[in-house]
């Protein structure tokens, strides 16, 4: 970080302080919920896609359907929380590895994202939807930003990003869910000899990341004015490495919120720092790959130490 | 059989008990009784029959034939949860515990304290940490940092936090799966030594076990269990540690034997 402040005079600055805020906000979002889900042993690779999946819902019903803007958007976030419900029951129920049935999920999304968008409105981008009726009544909520330093833009997706760390801090540490989120992810056979919840827990906690992929959508979507059919695919997994940068175990049953948020400015402050740097973006890829390799064989040494 | 110490009437009987699966026996009319401050113990080699006279015990199975009697009424535990409403619990080899999270938290898993209401409601630490420390201390077990992993633990300090959970969630009746399998001499006679202390605190027990060593030093009762059925039915005084060894071996015991000439072990030792 200091070095991406000696090669570019901008990134400490209060402008690129909001560039990169902006940037770690959305993926720290994710990194919180999907930190949740890790921590009680699964894993939501159609997370990325949901944020996608959700913005065209709002698009398409809006534009095409002319659905009252905050209907669709209600109705989006209860698509999400039935594809996260669906993506738990099936986890719980089968006992088939998440990995697997989120990659069908996600794979499953992405088609009929890329699919039905193509076979309604003839294109894979939404356009016009800054013209939808009450489009100015719901954008502030998702996609206002004050003016900060010179130039620059506090979105409130940072707001939305503190309170989502917030709330996922306090219900993991300090709430009795938050104790059967460790147990499920420790140790489900346990956890269920005690009377823990176990499956309604995975469940909630599927549909909590699929709610978190709304929010994410929703803030990308009003923010843009506008949705492709292909957004959010990739992005599964730097939700996943931010959690694991933040010291979540891949195994589950061990890492922190905290941690997960953090986690993603360090990768917002990197993605923008190599912008600011003006190298080749592609570079953050490598970054992120021995960051994660990195953050992996702390995180393993330390639960070596815990069960030996 | 009738047992002439038997002064209070007992918690958990189970009266003629069989439980076939499918078309085998594996447990043929047993009858056992859980009696407060006495430790039964259950002795069978692997097969004998334990592990379903457990399963029945504690709510996971019902028995084919036979009859449960809760404080003397016929009782149907139809599930775990029945048989630990009613004051029974088991405490399994694997002890149901999670590794990763701290002492307080596995003590409390799924019945955890809070305070405050709505969505101030919160995990009430300081309250649940003292009771830990207090039960623990109850037991024998002086820990100082209830906040480590419980992974970080001995395996006897770990069955003894399983045992004082157990007893804080209301048990008045421990059914103990090999509590001594996996430990080695010293960290057995120290868990040998917790299950005392419940004992003298009043809770009936019955200690499963394949060791005689270890259940005779505790035991008032013994049960020998073999092929599904009940083989042997002795109390502290008409056996011998080395006569226990004998039967479990599947050994006949002369009337000759004088009891208490070969090895024992004194209850007191421990």
């Amino acid at each position: 970080m200091v070095f991406f402040a000696l090669v570019s005079p901008t990134f400490f600055t209060i402008d690129g302080a909001g560039v990169w805020l902006e940037s770690a906000s959305t993926f720290g979002i994710m990194a919180v919920a999907v930190a949740l889900l890790m921590i009680g042993g699964e894993f939501d690779l159609s997370a990325g896609v949901m944020t996608g999946f959700t913005a065209l819902i709002v698009g398409l019903l809006t534009t095409h359907y002319g659905v009252n803007i905050w209907v669709a958007t209600v109705i989006a976030l209860f698509a999400a929380l039935a594809v996260g419900a669906l993506n738990g029951l099936i986890v719980v129920r089968t006992g088939l590895p998440s990995f697997i049935v989120t990659l069908a999920t996600f794979f499953v999304l992405q088609g009929v994202d890329l699919a039905v968008t193509k076979l309604i409105i003839g294109q894979v981008t939404i356009q016009g939807f800054s013209r939808v009726p009450g489009y100015d009544t719901i954008q502030p909520l998702f996609g206002s930003s004050a003016p900060i330093g010179e130039h620059g833009h506090l979105y409130i997706s940072v707001a939305w990003w503190i309170a989502v760390t917030t709330v996922g801090w306090w219900v993991l540490t300090q709430t009795r869910p938050g104790n059967w989120i460790y147990a499920v992810g420790g140790d489900p056979e346990a956890s269920r000899a005690q009377g823990v919840p176990v499956r309604a827990t995975k469940v909630g906690l599927f549909m909590t990341t699929a709610a978190a992929g709304w929010l994410v959508g929703m803030i990308s979507l009003y923010r843009t004015s506008t949705v492709q059919a292909t957004t959010g695919v990739g992005q599964e997994f730097i939700y996943i490495i931010c959690a694991v940068v933040g010291g979540c175990l891949l195994t589950g049953g061990f890492g922190s919120v905290i941690g997960a948020s953090l986690g993603a400015l360090i990768y917002g402050m990197t993605f923008q720092g190599i912008t600011f740097a003006r190298w080749d973006t592609n570079w953050l890829m490598a970054f992120l790959g021995v960051m994660l390799l990195g953050a992996v064989f702390v995180n393993y040494s330390i639960r070596r130490r815990v069960t030996a | 059989m009738t047992n002439p110490t038997i002064t209070q009437p007992p918690i958990l009987e189970a009266r003629s008990i069989s439980h076939y699966y499918g078309g085998t026996a594996a447990l043929t009319d047993v009858s056992i009784t859980i009696q407060p401050g006495q430790i039964h113990c259950v002795l069978g080699d692997n097969g004998a029959g334990k592990s379903t006279l457990i399963k029945i015990l504690s709510g996971l199975l019902q028995p084919t034939a036979g009859q449960l009697r809760l404080d003397g009424q016929p009782v149907v535990f139809t599930n775990p949860r029945a048989a630990l409403d009613a004051g029974i619990a088991t405490v399994y080899q694997d002890l149901a515990t999670v590794p990763l999270m701290p002492v307080w938290r596995n003590f409390f898993l799924g019945r955890e304290l809070t305070r405050g209401r709505g969505p101030a409601r919160r995990l009430d630490r300081p309250a649940m940490r003292q009771i830990v420390r207090r039960q623990l201390a109850d037991l024998g077990l002086n820990l100082r940092d209830v906040d480590q992993p419980i992974g970080t633990l001995s395996g006897g300090e770990r069955q003894c936090v399983a045992i004082a959970r157990a007893i804080d969630g209301g048990a008045r009746a421990l059914i103990l799966d090999e509590p001594t399998a996996a430990l080695g001499v010293k960290q057995s006679e120290v868990v040998l030594r917790y299950i005392r202390r419940a004992r003298d605190r009043g809770l009936g027990l019955i200690l499963i076990t394949h060791n005689p060593q270890h259940a005779w030093p505790v035991g008032d009762r013994f049960l020998l269990l073999n092929h599904g059925q009940l083989v042997d039915d002795r109390t502290k005084n008409d056996v011998t540690v080395a006569e226990l060894a004998t039967l479990m071996a599947g050994g006949v015991i002369h009337l000759s034997d004088s009891p208490g000439e070969s090895l024992t072990v004194e209850a007191g030792d421990l």
